[in-house]
């Protein structure tokens, strides 16, 4: 009766998991807000729009009339293999991951390579609240409030030679810091994006997610946000931004070309070969997600379907 | 095992097998299912089908080790219908909830006494699940599974047994075999690649076979070692 598969979350496990996420809160809480915002936000609101938010965000156009998925759902549900391969894995193990001190390399097909601190990179431009669709590849989705600024703004301060057509976005690997590194996968993750589509004021260089800094398993300190593509392209805990000529490797295209393309653009009409990508179990507050269905683009069809005019997207998916 | 306590063992067996399903709905009650419930479910059923379709599977090959343990036979039926029990419970979950059929809906209808209203949101689901099942080899070889566990469960009961003659009968539960290695291919074929969670139940399945080759190869060399001694 007795054969357990440790990946499992055993019951004994779950209230260490909030015990721990909610000492998070509290430590946050403590070093921000003072005293009187503690008790409000160690039980963190369903609606998770924190009335006095860490980081300091400016209003954005880009927001959605969707209900927001809660802050402890998008917190506690997250792939990053590199914490571990369950979607409950990230939440328990990613604290060992240390976001200061940080740098990001910027490399490639660039005027001059750099390398720079992560404080600096943060507080380049102003950090905008955006409320973005978020559509995993595995058919489910969430709306988060992500804090950051146009990924294009940090581009044209690299200064790509116009030779340059593609970024490519390279995560943090470190087995010191990442025990939990699963084995037969080519490390570090790598993301990329065809410049124009990384030019597009949609895509978000992000700092924050809810009006904090981000917690280490949502992809601290640095990461990308493509809204119209599956979640995968957002590459987590950037240390390197490299600048190329030819479409650069993607870790799950290297894996399997066949379910997991290059673009990944969000398309109800191109399945997933084992599952349909028609509909998404929308992760809002309900007990049990609504199925509804997926918009192409993820919904950002008027922004960002030009970029891919005359292109079959059957093809390229 | 003394045969007396038997009662008193089954009932500690059913409660057993039980427990996860109270679990799950003790979880499901307390809201506690995790972002994704409709995923949790899925691969919560799916998994204890297959951990106790394996122990059901143990049962042979653990009385054969010892004489005193022969009366093991006597859970073997209850643990093959647990794992028929939580592989339905897969299915269902498939059905009802990982297809995208409305449950309120469909409750609410049929609750003001309109029952077609289950029919037509399954109806609306329909065009999903039969893409599945005619392009996804996963579903089909998962479904084939529970095919099997379904013969197998409808024949279970003693008349059954006796109507059918116990060849036939034997020849039909064998199938258990190619249902607890579609439940593991099953697995193999819907994790994403590189992902090794199926790795445990796979070895267990394969030692749990390859006792039963070595025991019907020893049991061969045994009858041919035998007659020498009594031709003296």
């Amino acid at each position: 009766m007795l054969i357990r598969k440790p990946e499992d979350i055993r019951s004994s496990e779950i209230t260490p998991q909030k015990a721990m996420l909610n000492r998070r809160a509290f430590m946050t809480g403590a070093a921000t807000l003072g005293v009187g915002a503690i008790a409000a936000d160690i039980i963190r609101p369903n609606t998770a729009v924190l009335a006095a938010p860490a980081l300091k965000v400016i209003q954005s156009k880009y927001t959605l009339p969707d209900a927001q998925t809660p802050f402890n759902k998008a917190t506690q549900y997250n792939n990053f293999y590199e914490f571990g391969t369950d979607k409950s894995d990230p939440a328990h193990n990613a604290h060992t991951l240390k976001t200061r001190p940080w740098t990001v390399q910027v490399t490639g097909m660039v005027k001059k390579p750099l390398t720079i601190d992560l404080d600096t990179l943060m507080n380049y431009r102003p950090l905008e609240s955006r409320i973005y669709r978020h559509r995993c590849v595995e058919a489910w989705s969430m709306v988060i409030p992500w804090d950051g600024y146009p990924l294009a703004e940090f581009i044209n301060y690299c200064q790509p030679m116009p030779s340059a057509k593609f970024v490519q976005f390279i995560s943090l690997v470190d087995r010191r810091q990442m025990p939990d590194l699963p084995g037969g996968y080519d490390w570090p993750y790598s993301e990329g994006l065809r410049m124009d589509e990384a030019m597009n004021p949609l895509c978000l260089l992000t700092f924050g997610c809810y009006g904090d800094v981000l917690p280490n398993q949502n992809g601290a300190p640095v990461r990308v946000v493509t809204p119209w593509k599956y979640g995968f392209k957002n590459g987590k805990s950037i240390v390197r931004f490299h600048f190329t000529d030819k479409m650069p490797k993607t870790t799950w295209n290297e894996i399997n070309a066949q379910e997991y393309g290059f673009y990944s653009n969000v398309n109800p009409s191109v399945d997933h070969p084992r599952w349909s990508q028609k509909h998404e179990r929308r992760i809002d507050s309900s007990v049990f997600p609504k199925t509804i269905p997926t918009l192409p683009f993820n919904g950002y069809a008027d922004q960002v379907a030009s970029l891919y005019n005359g292109m079959d997207l059957k093809k390229f998916y | 095992m003394p045969t007396r306590l038997i009662p008193f063992i089954k009932v500690f067996v059913h409660l057993a097998c039980f427990a996860p399903f109270a679990d799950l709905l003790l979880r499901f009650h307390r809201d506690d299912l995790g972002a994704d419930p409709v995923n949790t479910i899925t691969h919560f059923t799916g998994d204890w089908a297959l951990y106790i379709l394996l122990l059901s599977l143990a049962v042979t090959p653990v009385r054969r080790l010892h004489p005193r343990l022969a009366n093991l036979i006597r859970f073997r039926r209850m643990l093959g219908l647990y794992a028929f029990f939580y592989a339905t419970l897969h299915l269902a979950t498939y059905l009802f909830l990982f297809s995208g059929y409305d449950v309120p809906t469909a409750w609410a209808g049929a609750q003001s006494g309109h029952f077609g209203e289950v029919f037509t949101q399954f109806k609306l689901v329909w065009p999903t699940i039969w893409d599945d099942i005619h392009k996804r080899r996963f579903v089909q070889v998962g479904f084939a599974s529970w095919v099997i566990l379904l013969a197998l469960a409808l024949t279970s009961p003693q008349f059954m047994l006796r109507w059918m003659g116990g060849k036939p009968w034997q020849r039909l539960h064998r199938l258990v075999y190619i249902a607890a290695a579609m439940a593991v291919i099953h697995f193999w074929w819907l994790v994403k690649t590189g992902v090794r969670t199926p790795w445990k139940v796979t070895a267990v399945l394969t030692v749990l076979l390859l006792a039963r080759v070595a025991y019907t190869v020893l049991k061969r060399r045994a009858k041919t070692a035998v007659p020498q001694p009594v031709i003296r």
